[in-house]
């Protein structure tokens, strides 16, 4: 209280404090800020969950706080990306404080790193997150003690729980307020001993530097890069040099290795073996087998893991289509009353047409979906949030290292089932740039959210309610399975090469919160219904202007004395369809379709489904917004086919309809997947390297199932 | 030589030494698999293709070309 009211008697321009959030994977960083600020970071229950870095900002007490979220890292060592990410913020930028995340219910392992950190001479707090797992475990840990044994604050938090979140804030405060302390790492005699010549050493040359001579004298000590290069362009480096030498052989003998990196990592393990010892009391002992164990021996049971697996896909798709098709009739029609009362109130028929056909027609043919989204996205968060996720990693990643990608991979593949953007991103958890890009090329082929509108209206179009979510689960896997297959090609051409290791943590099962799965799924929702209302609804009417003009006049006329001339109402609607049909070929858009024509034909595409393809370049649910709008224009062909659904089955042959999903479930993803991919590759060669190769795939794929469902149909 | 390929079901061990390559000899010593560790396996795919252990109380997958550089001894 004290303080805060200083803080208002002395209006200092402002009191931003940057604080750098850093912690192995998986120990609950984002989740830690969301639960300070309003934020809304992704969180899931497995490492390379946050691949980037990310600020979020918030107020406490008259403070400006900017928290970076950092990616996990186990250690100081760039072996991917996203770790040389936190690695170069953390030596690199500005930053006032570091809370170090770890994780309660395994602190020895946590240490690791914060042993690190605490060579860094930088001001460290340490938060001793999942305390309410750690109470159900039966772990206490004297936060206070261990505070006093290493030197720095150690505050008990629970990002669930949002317990200790104000001590956290508070300590940082203090902390930031502080002159420096200086924590209390020690290391082994021989250790000591040679940091000792060394700080004495640079002393004696009084030599100039940002950091203590002690933090020096470890990097050195380690092998440090940076350090190395500094100093080598010093004078002393000469007599130095020897010094060092003989201070890496001691510390090696001494430890009976050759590897410096191992000595300090048996070091820093011992140091935090002390501490756990000193401050970790685990009340009931864990001889029995912990939950997680019991439900590992069912899900990744050597000859029922994967089946148990395929069987959660295919109900996942056979839900997504039964339940989801149960709000479709409603919505369906919402938007056809909605276009009807509407339509009534504007005279203009050319801008009835725009708001009725072009708008409306194409919004709700993408909003018609969310139902089946929605459940998409619950699958997908619950994959990620319970652990099963790396799993199914685990399950996969012999199958999946015969066609040459890692078991890893299956993370940023399954994310691409939900959208290509992040999927491209979580490729950096993969190590080698190789096994990166192959996987790159490969996400295309795991249908996103976005194309599970096409299918599943196709689905419906062609076959029953029962039938139509098996379709959407063969359709799911034969696209996973192509790419495989593509991944197999690519890696014995393009991306040859020795394979990555494959060592991965196993995070512990976790029930989600509703709370969590209710806001990854909502941001996920919000963001699809952002874009059909925005980007769609734009794609929409440009599609529906380009197919309405230029008007042709003269055919107008002549229908209409056509008309006129016939009494019979059959033969009128039969006449008027005409109409419809030919001003919509003699359209821009028309035209354009039966300029393409040519090289769609061999596939079974007329004109509108190759347009429709096309568009779908910019966005996949313009795909079928540009169907809406078409069919809704043309082919209206007898008044009981009011859904698009119906028009399809009315206006496309099978074979036709078959080739047309092959081609979507291979061709390029959308234009801002494609961006990120270019940047994620490194390349802009990449990005047509891309192009060609999922033209082709997807040319070649189509012509084969049009002819072959054309036999046997 | 035993290595934790060697290594059945269930069975304990202590590491004796990494014989990896430098950057996934790092690695490993950051999940804490590194010398005098005590390493349990959990499971393992039917051709030892994956193997699951415990290293700790941490979980970790790893390969059996990967299983074939860590040195153990039985305890
Ligand atoms: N029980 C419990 N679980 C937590 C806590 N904090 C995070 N988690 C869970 O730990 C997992 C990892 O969280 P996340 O924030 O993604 O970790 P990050 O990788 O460090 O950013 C998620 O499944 C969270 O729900 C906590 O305080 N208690
Ligand atoms: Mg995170």
């Amino acid at each position: 209280m004290n303080q805060e009211e200083d803080v208002k008697s002395c209006p200092v321009i402002a009191n931003h404090i940057k604080v750098a959030l850093v912690g192995q994977p998986n120990v609950g960083k984002s989740m830690l800020i969301n639960s300070v600020s309003n934020a809304h970071l992704h969180v899931g229950n497995f490492s390379g969950v946050t691949v980037d870095k990310k600020e979020v900002l918030f107020d406490y007490d008259n403070y400006h706080f900017t928290v970076v979220d950092l990616p996990g890292t186990y250690a100081f060592t760039d072996y991917t990306i996203e770790e040389r990410v936190t690695h170069d913020y953390l030596c690199a930028e500005q930053y006032d404080i570091i809370i170090n995340v770890v994780d309660s219910t395994n602190l020895e392992k946590n240490l690791q790193l914060t042993a690190e950190l605490l060579t860094m001479s930088k001001k460290v707090i340490i938060a001793l997150n999942m305390t309410d797992e750690a109470e159900k475990e039966g772990i206490e840990i004297d936060a206070e003690y261990m505070s006093e044994l290493i030197g720095v604050p150690c505050i008990k938090v629970s990002a669930v729980a949002k317990t200790g979140i104000d001590e956290l804030i508070k300590a940082v405060l203090k902390k930031h307020t502080s002159s420096k302390n200086k924590p209390k790492l020690v290391f082994s005699e021989p250790v000591e001993e040679e940091i000792a010549r060394l700080v004495w050493y640079l002393d004696k040359h009084k030599y100039k530097a940002n950091n203590s001579y002690r933090n020096i004298a470890i990097n050195l000590l380690k092998n440090n890069k940076k350090t190395y290069e500094k100093l080598h362009k010093n004078p002393i480096w000469t007599e130095l040099q020897p010094i060092l030498i003989e201070a890496s052989k001691h510390i090696e003998l001494h430890h009976d290795s050759d590897d410096i990196k191992e000595a300090f990592a048996e070091e820093y393990a011992s140091f935090n073996r002390g501490i756990v010892t000193e401050v970790v009391k685990q009340k009931n002992n864990q001889a029995k087998k912990t939950l997680t164990e019991k439900i590992d021996s069912i899900l990744i049971h050597p000859v029922f893991g994967i089946p148990i697996f395929l069987f959660f896909m295919w109900s996942l798709f056979q839900l997504t289509f039964e339940i989801g098709a149960i709000p479709m009739e409603y919505i369906d029609s919402f938007f056809g009353w909605f276009g009807d009362v509407l339509g009534s109130t504007i005279q203009n028929d050319d801008m009835r047409s725009l708001v009725v056909d072009g708008i409306i027609g194409g919004v709700g043919a993408v909003v018609l979906f969310v139902p089946n989204i929605v459940i998409l996205f619950i699958g997908i968060a619950l994959l990620e949030s319970t652990g099963y996720m790396s799993r199914v990693a685990f399950l996969l990643d012999g199958f999946f290292h015969k066609f040459g990608l890692h078991g890893q991979s299956f993370i940023p593949l399954v994310t691409g089932f939900g959208c290509s953007i992040p999927a491209y991103m979580s490729a950096r958890i993969l190590k080698n740039d190789r096994d990166r890009l192959l996987t790159l090329f490969i996400i295309g082929f795991m249908s996103c959210g976005a194309r599970l509108p096409v299918y599943v209206l196709f689905a419906g179009a062609f076959f029953s309610a029962d039938m139509a979510g098996n379709v959407l689960f063969i359709i799911y896997i034969s696209g996973a399975i192509m790419g495989l297959i593509a991944a197999k090609v690519l890696k014995l051409t393009a991306f040859k090469g020795v394979d990555e290791p494959f060592v991965m943590e196993m995070p512990k099962y976790r029930l989600p919160t509703l709370k969590l799965i209710w806001h990854t799924v909502l941001g996920e929702t919000m963001m699809y219904l952002k874009k059909a209302g925005t980007f769609i609804a734009g794609a929409a009417m440009l599609i529906w202007f380009l197919s309405n003009y230029p008007h042709n006049l003269q055919l107008q006329t002549e229908y209409a004395q056509k008309i006129e001339q016939t009494q019979d109402i059959a033969e009128q609607a039969k006449l008027k369809n005409e109409l419809a049909e030919h001003s919509l070929e003699q359209s821009y858009l028309g035209r354009i379709g039966k300029f393409s024509e040519p090289v769609f034909e061999p596939l079974g595409l007329d004109w509108k489904m190759s347009i429709a393809l096309q568009a779908g370049i910019a966005a996949k649910e313009v795909v079928v917004s540009t169907l809406g709008v078409l069919y809704s224009l043309g082919a209206d062909v007898d008044e009981n086919s009011s859904s698009l659904a119906d028009a399809i089955r009315a206006n496309i042959p099978f074979a036709s309809a078959v080739s047309f999903i092959v081609v979507i479930m291979i061709y390029l993803p959308c234009f801002a997947a494609s961006i990120v991919f270019t940047r994620e590759a490194g390349h802009i060669k990449y990005f047509f390297y891309l192009f060609f190769f999922t033209s082709i795939a997807a040319y070649i794929m189509a012509f084969i199932a049009y002819n072959l469902t054309k036999m046997l149909v | 030589m035993n290595t934790l390929l060697d290594c059945h079901k269930a069975c304990r061990v202590r590491v004796v030494k990494l014989n990896a390559p430098t950057a996934l000899k790092q690695r490993l010593i950051s999940f804490g698999i590194m010398k005098n560790a005590t390493i349990e396996v959990l499971e393992h795919t039917p051709a030892k293709s994956t193997i699951e252990i415990k290293v700790g109380k941490m979980r970790v997958a790893l390969r059996g070309e990967e299983a074939k550089m860590i040195e153990v001894e039985k305890i």
